[in-house]
């Protein structure tokens, strides 16, 4: 008895790529259905390395992480991210976005390497110096999404190669989005950028230099954002549901507080005897990476120590498979470029599990049965045609055979009358001879007699 | 399953190493990864390829300590066939989908030329199903259940000689689909002067075939050493049970014989520590990994390129998918297009040939009812004259009766004027 090998269950993908956020998580956490046996192990076996083993590969791997960041010129943004990672990512040698304004808005990537507790990571941060800083914003977001695009392109492309090599991810894993501090609510330009990029890029929205707005206000302030962000209908990045209690704790609580009200500090300063990040003041230092002066702190955790794996899953599993399945529908049927039925794909739905290869075979397939019942009918029109010819030979055959059959017969005939005549002459003719012999006869009787009496002297 | 993220360091222009001037945090990104591999569970698929009776089943119990179902083999299968069973382990709070994949009727036939051919297929179509799945438009390969044999134990038998031809040519076909782990069954069967030199000959016969076998690999220090120890006692000879003998004070698993009791976890006895250290212990994530990235990756390029797709060459335009398919298309639909004609064409050329051999034979037909035609007008001028001849004669007799009978009648009336004539003539 056997137990065949089951694909794992789980719940049915929806079609629909807005879905792929709940489904992806509620899979994660199911794992497979019953169809497996459960066996429980007498005694040591091994496996239970197996995360070890996972662990070691990793870092002998080393890791990537890609991060945007959006927002007005002098939000804040650089040295956010010197203060995020510690470190002089933009200096004076390597000046950031704010400070190299440009006319259109540009997409820039710088990459560092940095190490810690002996894992390597390659961060690359993209930034965008003139995003909203124009007189006319329209389409500023055009280029943020078309370096996205290009770097999602990159993947498919090296994904899809024969040969493939270890490929490099430079996709964009996440998209720190800077809200300016008004205090009242999203501006335009900041629901359009959130609109447009939501399903692309998981988006973290972020109140820059929040140490501008009091508690209340920043309480205020944040509850608007949200219910625009509601509104409008904008997917910013969810947190996973964990089963663990600690973890959905924490989870509950960053998402009580989103957006994330942030403060960012290049310089040390000391308080009470503590070096600590912060911006001084007249009436005071507003610290960094303390919890009641903004909410720095829980951001670094969330993006750097809890879900930066995530963040890639994400980034991996939905938006590039989005993207993915997009560009190949685009492609196939008909070979005709449907890029005009871009992210419609309404007719050919029913297909969409299938690979553009598979569906190649099954073309060829339904050609090959079209070609053999072509034949086939081509063969029977082909047999009944000569059917019928030869029918009709043999037909006048027959009636030639018939024809000719009559005309001897017709001979014959009268070849038989002609005999008959023949016969009957003939008899007729015998029969007069022999009359006429036998009248000779008499008549030479007669005269012999004749002669006897006139010799005996009768006639004198 | 994660494809391999691997990295290219320093190649870009400005790639810059920067210091931290304090702890950031991202050194938990390992364990990030790991909490998810061990929410999301593992998956292993383990071949086992040996003869009936050579002790694949009792292995597998003993090395995952648990009892598989199965009742064995019998040797009357007409062929080898494959047959998978899959089960869910825990240990500690790691799940394991375990699948183990049996070949059944291995080496029982006469004639075993296509031994090898069922378990090339199976291995051949789990890769099938991944590459389909990985090609799908909508896919979804992070909960996709792998069902690649991420090992394959090959069970030797306990000859004591070498290596049967039927193994060398199955390990031959073997060896570049999946990741081959060469082990000595029933190797309580073995003394152990005998048992050095046949491994050795087993591993030099495999060399000298050039059979690559699995490379337990050494370039990481914190396993290199442990490999490198193991390496050398390849391949490893077990012994297999799961039954207990009370061994000093405690139950351990092992063979009693008359002779003694062989253990199966002392490492004096047999390999099969070794055999469970280095199967599961340590590389057990390495076995997955070159499956993904060498056995599977040589199977998709190769099935690519079987069907025609090709990388375009550097310096024309990056390869773009969208192109390949398109041209992939348009030259397919080109190929039914053509093959259609050429059908058609045939059938023409076909119905024309009938049409003449037809034709010829009726121009036959006719031409011989015409000769027969003629043969009866013939003949039918021949009676006409026959006919006519008659009618000649006919009348020329009844001409001549006529006539005569008219002669008679003058005679009869005037028969003496006859006589008188004669006489008249007599004298005269």
């Amino acid at each position: 008895m056997s137990v065949r090998v089951k694909v794992g269950g789980g719940v049915p993908r929806e079609r629909d790529g807005e879905c792929r956020f709940a489904i992806h998580r509620q899979e994660k956490r199911l794992g497979t259905v019953a169809p497996w046996q459960q066996k429980n192990l007498e005694g040591y076996v091994g496996f239970a390395n197996l995360p070890n083993q996972v662990y070691r590969k990793s870092v002998k791997r080393g890791f990537e992480f890609t991060l945007m960041v959006v927002g007005e010129s002098g939000l804040g943004k650089s040295t956010l991210i010197n203060s995020l990672f510690l470190t002089d990512l933009y200096s004076s040698e390597y000046p950031g976005p704010s400070h190299r304004i440009k006319k259109t808005v540009q997409v820039e990537q710088s990459k560092v390497l940095i190490k810690e507790g002996g894992v390597q990571l390659l961060l690359t941060i993209v930034d965008t110096p003139g995003f909203g800083d124009a007189v006319d914003n329209s389409n500023c977001w055009q280029p943020v999404i078309d370096h996205i695009d290009s770097k999602f392109e990159d993947y498919l492309n090296a994904e899809s190669r024969v040969n493939r090599r270890q490929m490099p991810d430079n996709r964009v894993h996440c998209c720190l989005y800077f809200i300016a501090p008004s205090g009242h609510g999203l501006k335009p330009l900041d629901i359009e950028f959130m609109k447009r990029l939501h399903e692309k890029v998981n988006i973290i929205p972020l109140i820059a230099k929040a140490d501008t707005l009091t508690p209340e206000e920043c309480q205020q302030f944040k509850k608007q954002i949200m219910k625009e962000i509601q509104d409008h209908k904008i997917k910013i990045y969810e947190f996973p549901e964990t089963d663990d209690e600690e973890e959905s704790k924490i989870v509950k609580k960053i998402k009580d507080r989103l957006p994330l009200a942030v403060v960012g500090s290049n310089t040390i300063i000391e308080v009470n005897g503590k070096r600590v990040r912060g911006r001084q003041y007249p009436w005071g230092v507003a610290e960094v990476e303390n919890g009641e002066h903004c909410d720095f702190t829980i951001l670094r955790n969330m993006l750097i120590r809890t879900h930066m794996q995530d963040l890639k899953d994400v980034t991996n599993n939905v938006h590039y498979e989005n993207y993915r399945s997009r560009k190949l529908a685009a492609v196939t049927y008909n070979g005709v470029d449907n890029n005009k039925n871009k992210g419609q794909l309404t007719k050919y739905d029913t297909v969409e599990g299938i690979s553009p290869l598979a569906q190649m075979e099954e073309e060829r397939r339904e050609h090959v049965a079209k070609m053999k019942k072509m034949e086939m009918e081509m063969e029977q029109v082909f047999e009944m045609k000569v059917k019928e010819k030869i029918q009709k030979l043999k037909d006048s055959e027959t009636e030639l055979q018939r024809r000719h059959e009559q005309m001897k017969k017709n001979l014959e005939a009268q070849h038989k009358e002609l005999e008959e005549k023949r016969r009957q002459y003939e008899e007729e003719k015998a029969s007069w001879e022999n009359q006429q012999r036998m009248l000779e006869q008499q008549k030479l009787d007669a005269s012999r007699t004749l002669e006897k009496n006139k010799k005996k002297g009768k006639i004198f | 399953m994660a494809v391999a993220v691997g990295r290219k360091a320093s190649q870009s222009e400005d790639l810059r190493n920067l210091n931290l001037s304090g702890h950031v945090g991202f050194d938990s990104l390992p364990d990030q990864l790991v909490n998810k591999s061990t929410t999301q569970g593992f998956c292993f698929n383990i071949l086992c390829v040996g003869e009936t009776g050579v002790g694949k089943s009792t292995l597998m119990d003993t090395l995952f300590n648990t009892k598989f179902e199965g009742d064995p083999a019998t040797h009357n299968e007409p062929g080898v066939r494959l047959k998978a069973r899959s089960y869910e382990l825990q240990e500690s709070n790691v799940r394991l989908k375990l699948t183990i994949v049996d070949t059944v009727g291995f080496g029982d036939q006469i004639n075993k030329d296509d031994s090898y051919k069922p378990i090339v297929e199976y291995i051949d179509a789990q890769f099938e199903a991944y590459l389909q799945e990985e090609l799908k438009i909508k896919r979804s390969l992070f909960n996709y259940h792998d069902t690649r044999i991420h090992a394959c134990l090959y069970f030797i038998a306990p000859t004591g000689h070498s290596l049967k031809s039927l193994d060398l040519v199955t390990m031959k076909k073997l060896d570049s689909k999946v990741n081959i782990i060469p082990i000595i069954a029933k190797a309580d069967t073995i003394a152990k002067n005998e048992l050095h030199k046949f491994k050795s000959k087993i591993m030099s016969e495999l060399v000298s075939n050039g059979v690559q076998i699995y490379q337990f690999p050494t370039d990481e220090e914190t396993v290199a050493e442990i490999n490198a120890t193991m390496s050398v006692h390849l391949p490893f000879a077990v012994v297999g049970s799961t039954e207990e003998v009370k061994i000093g004070n405690k139950m351990a698993k092992a063979r009693q014989y008359p002779w003694g009791i062989v253990q199966v976890e002392n490492e004096n006895h047999c390999d099969f520590v070794k055999l469970r250290e280095m199967l599961i212990r340590v590389n057990m994530e390495d076995l997955r990994e070159q499956t993904h990235s060498r056995h599977y990756e040589l199977y998709r390029r190769c099935k690519l390129e079987e069907m025609g797709f090709k990388d375009t060459d550097p310096d024309s335009k990056p390869f773009s998918l969208q192109e390949t398919y398109e041209a992939k298309r348009n030259e397919f639909l080109g190929e039914l297009q053509k093959k259609e004609e050429e059908m058609r064409q045939m059938f023409v050329m076909r119905v024309k040939e009938k049409e003449t051999e037809l034709k010829e034979a009726e121009k036959e037909l006719h031409e011989k009812f015409d000769r027969l035609k003629k043969t009866h007008q013939d003949e039918k001028k021949k009676l006409e004259e026959k006919k006519k001849e008659i009618e000649e004669e006919v009348s020329a007799f009844n001409k001549k009766k006529a006539l005569l009978q008219s002669q008679a009648q003058q005679a009869g009336s005037q028969p003496t004027k006859k006589d008188k004539d004669k006489k008249n003539s007599s004298f005269t």
